[in-house]
């Protein structure tokens, strides 16, 4: 038997204490300088105001407004076809059976393309070859396509933890698969798609490569769906990048923009360990 | 089926949209010709991609080397060494370190950790800077699979191990780590995907000169800062040029989950 050595483990466990405050300590670092510079900033009156002098001064009323916009088209869009896909995959598709493997598959893939890959697809096909332009529809429609494997996910589990009891009961009945899955799976997959829309919101809000040239650059109030309207985090990259001595106001956009991500991830984490148990996992 | 077609949409037009290039400039010329300048027709442009190609390298795997070690590390904390609501504070900050948007890391960079590289060494946007906000990026990734691999480490084996009368770093360097390695590869491999695909904080940071970089201080270009900065006005070869390396990045990424899925598959068994 091997004498023990504690010089070794007290060593060890100093250096994961060491990298672990250190890791601790740059979150905090992060955070503390979101709250530092941005909260002096943030007010009612920025949140509602038209932004003046290119985002130095003024606030992000439309910018706001455009990012609720593109949000909803986007889970208008991604909504109905997710939920559908993900019947499929459940009640339709065997585990091992070829198109389904190949369906996931393809979900797991897209799920890992590159946003600036989307916004990519999304400029040429949406804005030049469908006409679009930079809109916010161009927009809402790229990001419905990064959206669908979230939301498929997480539906496809919430139609997974309908009891079995359910689809016997509608087989006794002699209701069709149809009628089963409209009338007695689709209200129990409920939670499963709130989960995964909350998470495809989180995901759509922080997005920024897909939608700079889907969206566009535009600060004015959109008046249709067909204007180009600037989303939260498009104008914190511009503040940044383009605007000299923008930073104040970056910092500002960014807290707001934290602040509601932290709000929907966790209502997200919540929701999925209320609803779909702790087995589920992103 | 709706996202199979989505998938299979954006594959087929990136395709159709570099085939222009691919035909016309051939893949040799990506590789050999002197320099990046695609405006204008094929035979005025040069379209050399190793720039970007290199600084998409050093920059992922520079994250990686950081981030892995420091990940696992903090899993190996959180499973063995922090006390039970240490160690919740712990995974819950991961979290949230996971939920910050790229925009954020990247003006937080711009503002913060550029300004201190500039102090060291000008010009400050750099290979250097890209590393280590790259690094903080994926390291939750790695770090949250690891503790998931550790965590599902049989309960008899660390038994065993206290039986054995090891102490906790040999229990965990030498028992625990070789269980989960499969599962914290599979991190790494998910987080190299992530830091591939990376844009928005890589543009703000990294200074985005076309240019294989000689050292940590100078400024490169990633291929999707590239894409982004690019796309904007590209036209004909140019944006067939943007779109080969689109499929590039996918390429790379498919390869990388493709391996996880072999990983998982050797986990399970």
């Amino acid at each position: 038997m091997p004498e023990v050595r504690r010089g070794p483990d007290r060593l060890a466990a100093l250096a994961l204490w060491g990298i672990a405050l250190g890791v601790m300590g740059t979150l905090g670092w992060i955070l503390v300088d979101l709250l530092r510079f941005g909260l002096g900033g943030v007010s009612w009156s920025f949140l509602t105001e038209a932004p003046r002098d290119a985002g130095r001064a003024g606030g992000i009323g439309p910018i706001l407004v455009s990012t609720v916009w593109i949000l909803a088209v986007s889970l208008v869009v991604a909504v109905p076809l997710g939920v559908g896909c993900a019947a499929y995959l459940a009640e339709w598709a065997p585990t091992g059976a070829p198109l389904g493997r190949a369906v996931r598959r393809s979900l797991d893939l897209l799920a890992a393309v590159p946003s600036i890959v989307f916004g990519l697809f999304g400029m040429v096909f949406f804005s030049q070859i469908l006409g679009l332009g930079f809109s916010i529809l161009a927009g809402g429609l790229t990001l419905a396509c990064m959206v669908l494997p979230i939301l498929i996910r997480a539906t496809e589990a919430g139609f997974r933890s309908a009891p079995q009891e359910l689809r016997r009961g509608a087989a006794a009945l002699g209701l069709s698969r149809g009628a089963a899955l409209r009338h007695l799976l689709l209200p129990a997959a409920v939670p499963g798609l709130v989960v995964g829309l909350v998470l495809g919101i989180g995901r759509a809000l922080a997005e920024t490569a897909a939608l700079i040239f889907t969206s566009g650059y535009v600060t004015r109030m959109p008046s249709s769906l067909l204007d180009s309207g600037r989303a939260l985090s498009v104008h914190i990259y511009d503040l940044a990048m383009n605007v000299p001595g923008g930073e104040g106001n970056a910092y500002a956009t960014a807290l707001v923009l934290i602040v509601l991500l932290m709000a929907i991830n966790g209502t997200a984490s919540w929701a999925a360990e209320a609803w779909l148990g702790k087995g589920w996992t992103r | 089926m709706a996202a199979g077609a989505v998938v299979l949409l954006i594959v087929a037009f990136l395709i159709r949209e570099s085939v222009p290039a691919l035909s016309t400039i051939g893949i040799g010329r990506f590789l050999h010709d002197p320099s990046w300048h695609p405006a204008g027709e094929a035979s005025a442009g040069t379209f050399n991609l190793v720039p970007m190609l290199v600084g998409t390298l050093y920059l992922s795997l520079g994250a990686l080397l950081l981030a892995v070690p420091a990940g696992v590390a903090s899993a190996v904390f959180c499973q063995f060494y922090a006390p039970g609501r240490v160690a919740a504070v712990y995974r819950r900050s991961m979290e949230l370190l996971a939920g910050v948007p790229s925009v954020v890391y990247g003006f937080w960079g711009l503002v913060t950790l550029v300004p201190l590289i500039r102090r060291l060494e000008p010009p400050g946007q750099s290979l250097l800077a890209g590393i280590l906000i790259l690094a903080l990026m994926v390291l939750p990734t790695v770090a949250l699979t690891a503790v998931a691999a550790l965590a599902a480490v049989p309960r008899s084996y660390l038994q065993g191990a206290a039986a054995l009368g090891l102490g906790r770093w040999a229990t965990a360097r030498r028992v625990a780590l070789p269980a989960a390695l499969p599962g914290i590869l599979s991190g790494a491999l998910l987080a190299a995907a992530r830091a591939v695909g990376e844009t928005m904080a890589v543009l703000m940071v990294c200074g985005n000169l076309v240019q294989v970089p000689s050292s940590l201080f100078d400024p490169v270009r990633a291929l999707t800062a590239n894409i982004a900065l690019e796309m904007g006005y590209a036209t004909a070869q140019h944006r067939s040029a943007l779109f080969v390396s689109g499929l590039v990045l996918i390429v790379v990424i498919a390869l990388l989950m493709a391996l996880v899925e072999r990983w998982g598959e050797r986990a399970d068994a």
